[in-house]
């Protein structure tokens, strides 16, 4: 074996990792493009934020206002569910390769 | 004090995007990663069960019309079926992939219940054309439980289906009580029924 000549086992293995890899960045990913997506629309219908128009607003739209509503659920995303799931897909990683 | 139709829209919206992004994530991962974490492998049928007692609270407020009570009575009946059958999943009670067509037969009676309890044309309003687009949205999304039984391999079926409900999410998020749809609102849209 020499730079020129590798294991075939190594070069099977080199697109699954990648694919691994390809996973976990986008499975972090959801999140922060989730909350992105909130912003966004915060910013292109201000409107739909009670902060930003509260006149002649009720109780119901200070606690319900869609894209903050979209932002939370990017969060708890991010913080709740995507690290444990990074975690385990990595393990599951190793796991894989040290079985061969 | 009672929130508009469309407050509780949103919230729905907001629930089924949460319900969306952890379909997607085991859709990425494949459900071996994702039932690791037993509260995770619990997550999505718990959902399922949690919608569907408050799509009951819902059916309780729609007294002010026949056709809402039994709509929403009827999505809460098969959200409830559909998560009883995903807990016996992840419980390993229920194994053959035909069990997926409990789930593809909720969503046609939801999408059909949809469809009937809107009253209003199309172009009545915005929340009379989402409710018919949402409805038929639904009927399609049959497509991915039915497939995911009798093609239980391909991964297409839970990216559909995951997809499925952030599509449903975005529109339940555009929902106004009165709105315009294409520039154009029905005169009559928005005016308190005549008795």
């Amino acid at each position: 074996m020499n730079e020129l000549v590798t294991p075939r086992t190594k070069a099977a293995e080199e697109p699954r990792v990648a694919r691994r890899g390809l996973r976990v960045l986008t499975v972090e990913a959801i999140g922060p493009v989730t909350i992105l997506g909130g912003i966004v629309w915060a910013f292109a219908q201000p409107y739909r934020v009670t902060f930003f128009y509260p006149e002649g607003k009720g109780a119901w739209d200070w606690f319900v206002q869609p894209p903050l509503l979209v932002v939370l659920v990017g969060l708890l995303f991010a913080l709740v569910v995507a690290p444990g799931l990074v975690d385990d897909l990595e393990r599951s990683s190793h796991e894989d390769a040290a079985a061969g | 004090m009672l929130p508009r139709a469309e407050i509780a829209h949103w919230l729905f919206a907001a629930g089924f995007l949460f319900f969306a992004l952890v379909l997607l994530a085991e859709a990425i991962v494949g459900p071996d990663v994702f039932r690791r974490r037993p509260w995770r492998a619990y997550l999505w049928p718990s959902l399922l069960l949690f919608g569907g007692v408050w799509l009951w609270v819902i059916a309780i407020y729609s007294t002010f019309s026949t056709l809402h009570l039994l709509a929403h009575a009827l999505w809460a009946q098969a959200a409830i079926a559909a998560g009883v059958v995903q807990l016996g999943v992840v419980r390993g009670r229920l194994v053959a992939p035909a069990w997926s067509l409990v789930t593809a037969a909720g969503l046609f009676v939801s999408g059909v219940s949809f469809l009937v309890h809107e009253q209003n044309g199309w172009l009545f309003a915005r929340s009379a054309f989402l409710h018919h687009l949402i409805g038929w949205t639904l009927v399609v999304a049959v497509l991915f439980p039915l497939g995911a039984a009798l093609r239980p391999r391909w991964s297409v079926w839970a990216y559909g289906f995951a997809v499925t409900w952030i599509a449903v999410s975005v529109m339940l998020f555009s929902d106004r009580d009165v709105a315009p749809i294409f520039g154009h609102l029905s005169e009559l849209a928005g005016r308190a029924p005549v008795p």
